[in-house]
This record gives structure tokens, C-alpha cells and sequence, in this order.
């Protein structure tokens, strides 16, 4: 575990705007798409990712390094900038995993091709109305106090950020701004997704963690019940964040569903 | 010099304590705690003071709106102006103003003011905001793309005005398949454009560049300083030259008739926690995507705590020294006011008389005496300094009406 320490940046050119990728290890194609709040540049789930699969990690249009498409309307407009993307690299049999914001994009993705994807996993996923419950709503909150929502353990939300610096402060602030420039309303879902993903061909993993403050798990539910193929788990101890706080685990989970045939 | 009566119009009736407690009087504090009938009382007792404020000689009414918190119970300032337009004769009703962004139909806003206009026989001046933070999120507006939809909702206002319809609107934010309405203002080419604001750079280019007039919310005498010169630079650029006409100022000023009383009373200016907003969260009142991005740094340190408020929360003392707020005896407080004429030089000027708990009984002897002793001395210093506003001075109602400019203008407006 733990092998692929060796990261290739680049930027790749895509709809007029210049995306940030990061991209390590070989084999089965591995797409990760991030959070609302952006991503740490490295992290130990990816890490352990890489030493078993082709690792790609971009940053969203208008998050982190990308740059902004001032165009950007909604979350389908990424989706079709990152079938783009694949295309461009010429990476086929796609698994897309999807964390939590990056879910509803993976999920918009899977309808707009449904035969296209090896594996679709989806972790505490934005993008459908929960039936029961809401969206937990960052507009309301500092940045700060939004993104230690997103864990059980506020131990493990240091572990990651420490003390919050005000670059990535500013981050998150950008991150919220293009949140507000594509999700405002209806905030953080489709109304037009639990039509479409019945379509959906590819096996999927949804999974949720046990005290996920951000989306409530019925949303998780609803997405397992919708795709023709999934199955739904938990991982304890784990908020919203699963791939930060509980990255062994989650990383097992994703492992052996990728490779499983 | 035009000199008006402004209020906020503040829903004092509400248990202040209960809000300290919840840490926040805006947009997240309960209207559980609005009490409808000390509205309907405060509503009334407002609309009288227009009404005397007009008999005691004002020449406007300076009227606003917010959302959600207790510092403002004007939801609509259409509604106040609706009334005016039909029960005053002379003073001008001049909204500053209308929230721009809001509107999800500027051509219901267009036919709205071309109706008050139209009713009170020409008096509107259609003043326009971009609103406040928290009133993007009590609308469920996207703050993000506030200023994009204050042009474009601007653009298509005065087309419908100006322009005869039917036409087709294809904006990027507003679209309209027909704009033809049947009601247009009585004043041409259209009613006068002022726009307030407080520090944004951007809104003070923008006013400079149309040559609507820009007033100064309550800023201090240097603050305002610093403003007039962006808009002047801006307004040399568009190729006129700025004057008093281009220029307005908004000030709380107390006067009553003793200084003992005034003082009390004029401590009322800080009754919302010295915050004139209210108490609320920053992310509220500056929600992402809203405020000038060479701010962003700075914002977000306040934002969770790290650093002061940009605006700072200054003490009543130290307002009063700035020059901020202003109260006493007509005596005492036509020097004060003076010195802000002569240091700013605003032809514009909107008293903010009474805030708060100032009983009504009060708040009609500030206006009485605003209006038979304050504002008269202000247009004789006005007279001497030369403050001539844009109705005597008959400046253009926009930067395309010009006669006299230096250059023309770009094709972009």
C-alpha cells in the first residue's frame, strides 16, 4: 500500500478552460472527483489507490489550480467536461469514485453515458433531494465550520488541515464561490437524476459514513435503491468525508469492488 | 441643495435581549418575534412623519428596503413610495433603493415605478441597489452573480423605459419574450438614477461611468473623500467633469431641543449592537461570490474570527468624532453639518433623523426642526458653496444624455 508516491501534474485544456490533473500508478483506470471543498493536493487514500490502479485526480473547473469557466452554469456542464477529459486522454473502462460533491458529478456522468464505466462508486454523494432530511447548507456556516461538518472525529479533521491556514481559507472560499456559481439552487441536487439513473449499466458501490453530517443517508439509500446495479454500505466512525477519515477502509472497499468481476 | 428625511424605519418593538442571546438580529433571528401589531402602529407612525416631514419643508423622501432583521421593517420600499406618490404633493420620493438582483422580473419593477412616478406627477427618483448579503439570502438569489444581474436588470429597466415596445429581451440572466408594458414614467427620458452604496469600488466606477450620482452611506468625512476621487477619476475617463451634482451623502443627525436629550437619543443610531445591520454572521452579510474578490483575502480571516471587521464597529464617541454621527440643537448642529459641506461637497443630502426607540413624539420634534431650521441653514451654505443639485443644475439623467462631453464615450455603457 501506500506505493504510488509518484504524482504527475499537468494541465490539460478542456471547453476553453485549463484543468489541474494529478495522475499516478498503472493499471485499471481510476477517475476520483472531489469534494465540494476542494482537495488536500495528496492524500493516503489516493495514495493507496495508485499503488493498484491509473489514478487520475483533477481538480474541478473553478476549484483549487483549474481555472474558472466563467460560462459554468451547473454540475452537468462539469460532467460533460470530464467525458471530455476522457476522451482527450483516451482512457477507456472508466471506475469514476465520487466524493460527496464529485458523487453528483460521477453520477451525472454515469447517465450521460451509461454503458461507458467499469465501476461507479459514490461516497456520501450529493446530487438527489434526500427523502428525509436536507442537505446540510454551507451558506449559513463559515468555511471553517462547514468543513469540520464533514467529520466524526474532529482529531482526524486536523490530521488533515492542522491549523487552518488563510490560503486555505481563500481556497475555500473560492470552492464555495463556484459551489454558489453552479449548485445555488436547487442547492446540491437534480431534480431530473432519479429519472435518469435507471439507465445507469455500470456496478455500483454507494457508500456512506456512519455519522455523514452533511448529506443525510437516506440520500445514499435512494441512490442504491435508483441504480439498477448497487449495493449500499456503511463505514463506521466516518462523517461525509469517509476518504480522509476512514481512507484504509474505504480504500479496501473500492479495491475489491473494482477488481471483482 | 436637496435635502431629505430618511429613517431606516427600525421595528424597535422586538425583545433585543432574546437576539443577544441568539447572537444574531438578521436574517436567521426568528420573526417569531415580530410583533404585527407594534407594526401596524410603526408602519402608521412612519407615514405620518413623511407626511409632516413634507409639511415641516423637506424637498425628498429617502426611502430603502431590507430583509429578514429588525433594524428595517420596510420590506418594499415600492409599497412607502406607492402611498407617497398619492398622499404628498412636493417632496421628491427618491428610493435608494430598489434591489436590483432580486428582481426576477425587472419589467414588473419597470412598470411598478413608471405607476409611482406617473402617481405622484414626476417626483420618483429610482434609486437602485445591489442589495446586502443577507438580503440575497433571505431572496435565495445567487450572491455569486449579484452583479452581473444589478447591470443586466439595469439595462433592461431603462429599455423599458426608454425603448417602444414589444421588443425581446435575451439576456444572460434575464430572459423576456415580450416587453412591451403599458405604463411608462411621465419623466423623460426617465426618472432620475442615484446610487447609494458604502465601499465598493466597483458600484462607484459603475455609477461615475452611467453619470448617475453616487451618495455616500454614512461613511466618514474621509471615507467619502476617498470616494470622490475613484468617482471622479471614472468620471474624467467617461469625459465629463464631476461635480456637487454628482454627489450625495447620507448622514445620521440628531437634533432636538436640548443637548442632553439629543445625545440620548442620538445614541440610538448604535441600537443594533453598533452593527447598523444587526448582529450577523459575516458569511451572511458577505456571502461568497458577492463581494470584490481584492477583499477575499481579508473577508475570510473575519469571517472565522481571525481578524476585525473590515467596516470595524466603531464606539458612539468615536463616530461622533469622525463626524459619523451628528446631534444637538440646530445651533450646535448646523456648524457640524458645515464642515461636512464644505470638506465633501455633496448637493445630495439625506438626513437620517431617528433610529431605534426614539419616541414618536421626538422623532417629530428632530423633523420639525430639521426641516424649519437645519435645512434651511443647509441650502443657504449650500447657496454660498456653490452645492448645486442635478435638478437645478438640469444635469443629464445618464452619461448618453450629455451635451458636454470631453470625448465620447466608449461604445459600452
Amino acid at each position: 500500500m501506500a506505493a504510488g508516491k509518484d504524482w504527475n501534474e499537468s494541465v490539460v485544456e478542456v471547453a476553453g478552460s485549463k484543468l489541474h490533473l494529478a495522475r499516478a500508478g498503472s493499471g485499471r483506470p481510476v477517475l476520483v472527483l472531489h469534494h465540494d471543498i476542494g482537495s488536500p493536493e495528496r492524500l493516503p487514500f489516493y495514495d493507496e489507490l495508485a499503488g493498484w490502479f491509473d489514478v487520475l485526480v483533477p481538480h474541478h473547473p473553478g476549484y483549487g489550480k483549474s481555472e474558472r469557466p466563467q460560462w459554468l452554469r451547473n454540475v452537468r456542464d462539469v460532467a460533460v467536461m470530464y467525458q471530455w477529459l476522457l476522451a482527450d486522454l483516451g482512457v477507456e473502462h472508466v471506475s469514476l469514485i465520487g466524493l460527496g460533491f464529485g458523487g453528483w458529478i460521477a453520477a451525472e456522468m454515469a447517465t450521460m453515458a451509461p454503458r461507458d464505466f467499469h465501476r461507479l462508486v459514490l461516497v456520501g454523494a450529493m446530487g438527489l433531494k434526500p427523502p428525509d432530511g436536507e442537505i446540510f447548507d454551507q451558506a449559513i456556516v463559515s468555511y471553517l465550520d462547514y468543513a469540520r461538518a464533514g467529520f466524526h472525529d474532529q482529531e482526524a479533521f486536523s490530521r488533515i488541515y492542522g491549523d487552518v491556514s488563510t490560503d486555505q481559507l481563500v481556497e475555500w472560499d473560492l470552492c464555495r464561490e463556484m459551489n454558489f456559481r453552479i449548485a445555488w439552487k436547487p442547492y446540491m441536487y437534480n431534480q431530473s437524476l432519479p429519472q435518469l439513473l435507471g439507465g445507469v449499466h455500470a456496478p455500483a458501490l454507494v457508500v456512506w459514513g456512519d455519522d455523514d453530517k452533511i448529506v443525510p443517508r437516506s440520500a445514499g439509500e435512494h441512490y442504491a435503491a435508483l441504480l439498477p446495479r448497487a449495493r449500499f454500505e456503511v463505514v463506521r466512525s466516518s462523517g461525509h468525508c469517509v476518504e480522509m477519515e476512514q481512507p484504509d477502509a474505504l480504500a479496501r472497499l473500492v479495491r475489491s469492488f473494482i477488481d471483482e468481476n | 441643495m436637496h435635502v431629505m428625511y430618511f429613517t431606516e424605519q427600525p421595528m424597535s418593538a422586538y425583545p433585543a435581549q432574546i437576539g443577544l442571546d441568539f447572537g444574531a438580529t438578521a436574517l436567521m433571528f426568528s420573526n417569531k418575534y415580530f410583533d404585527p401589531v407594534a407594526g401596524s402602529r410603526l408602519y402608521n407612525e412612519y407615514l405620518e412623519h413623511y407626511i409632516y416631514a413634507e409639511e415641516m419643508g423637506v424637498e425628498g423622501f429617502m426611502l430603502n428596503e431590507h430583509h429578514n432583521a429588525p433594524f428595517c421593517m420596510q420590506a418594499k420600499c415600492n409599497i412607502f413610495a406607492s402611498i407617497l406618490a398619492a398622499v404628498t404633493k412636493k417632496a421628491k420620493i427618491v428610493l435608494l433603493g430598489n434591489p436590483l438582483p432580486l428582481a426576477e422580473n425587472p419589467v414588473r419593477l419597470a412598470e411598478e415605478l413608471a405607476m409611482i412616478d406617473m402617481i405622484s406627477k414626476g417626483r420618483l427618483v429610482s434609486g437602485f441597489v445591489r442589495g446586502g448579503g443577507q438580503e440575497q439570502l433571505a431572496a435565495g438569489v445567487n450572491p455569486a452573480y449579484n452583479r452581473e444581474r444589478f447591470e443586466e436588470a439595469h439595462d433592461l429597466v431603462v429599455a423599458a423605459w426608454t425603448r417602444q415596445g414589444p421588443f425581446r429581451w435575451e439576456g444572460t440572466h434575464y430572459q423576456h419574450r415580450v416587453v412591451n408594458p403599458w405604463a411608462v414614467p411621465l419623466q423623460k427620458p426617465y426618472p432620475r438614477v442615484w446610487i447609494p452604496g458604502v465601499l465598493s469600488k466597483e458600484t462607484i466606477i459603475w455609477a461615475a461611468k452611467q453619470r448617475y450620482p453616487y451618495i455616500a452611506l454614512n461613511t466618514s468625512i474621509e471615507a467619502t473623500k476617498n470616494i470622490w476621487k475613484i468617482y471622479d477619476a471614472a468620471a474624467l475617463e467617461a469625459g465629463y467633469e464631476a461635480g456637487p451634482e454628482n454627489r450625495g451623502y447620507l448622514q445620521q443627525v440628531h437634533v432636538s431641543d436640548s443637548e442632553e436629550k439629543a445625545e440620548k437619543n442620538a445614541r440610538q443610531f448604535l441600537w443594533m449592537q453598533g452593527e447598523f445591520t444587526g448582529l450577523a454572521h459575516p458569511v451572511w452579510s458577505a456571502p461568497s461570490g458577492y463581494f470584490s474578490p481584492e477583499h477575499r483575502r481579508q473577508f475570510v480571516e473575519f469571517a472565522v474570527g481571525r481578524a476585525e471587521s473590515p467596516r470595524g464597529r466603531p464606539t458612539f464617541e468615536k463616530q461622533v468624532a469622525d463626524g459619523r454621527v451628528i446631534y444637538g440643537t440646530p445651533k450646535t448642529v448646523i456648524p457640524k453639518l458645515r464642515r461636512v459641506l464644505e470638506e465633501t461637497r455633496p448637493s445630495i443630502y439625506g438626513l437620517w433623523g431617528n433610529d431605534g426607540s426614539v419616541s414618536n413624539e421626538d422623532a417629530r420634534t428632530c423633523i420639525r426642526l430639521l426641516g424649519q431650521e437645519v435645512m434651511p441653514a443647509m441650502r443657504e451654505i449650500g447657496k454660498e458653496l456653490g452645492l448645486k443639485d442635478p435638478f437645478e443644475t438640469d444635469a443629464p439623467v445618464h452619461l448618453r444624455y450629455s451635451s458636454d462631453l470631453k470625448h465620447m464615450p466608449q461604445a459600452a455603457e
